[in-house]
């Protein structure tokens, strides 16, 4: 697989650090990986930087990461980037809402590297 | 129908809470710290420290919190992020609510019909040693005591009338 990069979006550094670590893990070569507490600075670094893959939480202050996933159509660099979100939330409402929204996968918080994986890796190889 | 109740009757009894909210801390230890949580004897704390503490409102209303001493949420963090941390700074306060955050989560997604009509705050953490929560509910809190790495962490659910 080639370089990627990726931009997590956490209101936590520690699970935003968590998630790079778990991408590593995953085997990814990642180039270059972007950081963002909230949707409305993800949209901010978006506007400036491509990226090959955004994994988002849900439960954010400022912008939330459903209001996030809604806003990412008017980034043109965001235009086909999946999201994936990473989140506590994982009633199937919330699957649902994301999905609808936009999002491409849905890891439940707590995960292991392995979940990582098995989301991420069909999503990058392009594999609906 | 009383608030109890009515809880009761959409999403199980509460009293059968205790071991899924117990297993929803176990799953959250091993998959983020890769720490196994054995249950405690005693529910004595040292000096507690430091608390971690969620707010859950919709079909269930109430309040998750987990209390251990600094050098036990430093360890946690410690074990999160697989790096050496000595003491308890802003990291370990991010880490210790994130674990809070994820044990309420966890459970509430274990209680049958409680995912989707239940919203979690972000989690809040206090430190210090002079402090007590006091819960404006006659209804008894959900506790555990468990160890990790040995170390006393007390969580308990405190659900609203």
């Amino acid at each position: 697989m080639n370089s990627i990069s990726a931009l997590i979006v956490d209101d936590s550094s520690v699970m935003r650090k968590i998630v790079e670590r778990s991408l590593r893990q995953a085997g990814m070569d990642l180039k270059q990986v972007l950081e963002a507490a909230n949707g409305a600075e993800a949209l901010g670094i978006l506007n400036e930087n491509l990226v090959d893959i955004i994994l988002c939480d849900i439960n954010m202050p400022v912008m939330d990461g459903l209001e996030f996933i809604k806003q990412l159509p008017t980034v043109v660099n965001a235009k086909g980037v999946p999201v994936v979100m990473i989140t506590t939330e994982g009633s199937e409402a919330h699957v649902v809402q994301a999905i609808s929204a936009g999002a491409r996968g849905y890891i439940r918080k707590p995960f292991t590297a392995e979940q990582v994986k098995e989301q991420i890796l069909p999503i990058l190889a392009g594999k609906p | 129908m009383t608030p109890a109740s009515a809880v009761s009757a959409a999403t199980g009894d509460p009293e059968n809470w205790t071991p899924l909210l117990e297993e929803a801390a176990r799953e959250v230890f091993e998959l983020m710290l890769n720490s196994s949580l054995t249950r405690s004897a005693s529910a004595k704390q040292e000096v507690p420290g430091i608390t971690a503490m969620v707010g859950l409102a919709g079909r269930l209303c109430g309040l998750l919190s987990i209390r251990c001493n600094r050098k036990t949420a430093t360890l946690m963090a410690s074990k999160m992020l697989a790096m050496e941390m000595s003491e308890a700074d802003g990291e370990v306060f991010d880490a210790f609510g994130e674990v809070g955050n994820m044990v309420a989560g966890n459970f509430k997604n274990k209680v049958p019909g409680l995912g989707d009509g239940c919203m979690l705050s972000v989690p809040t953490v206090v430190t210090g040693t002079d402090y007590s929560l006091h819960s404006t509910t006659a209804v008894p809190a959900i506790e555990l005591h468990l160890l990790f790495e040995n170390l006393l962490v007390s969580i308990a659910l405190q659900i609203s009338e």
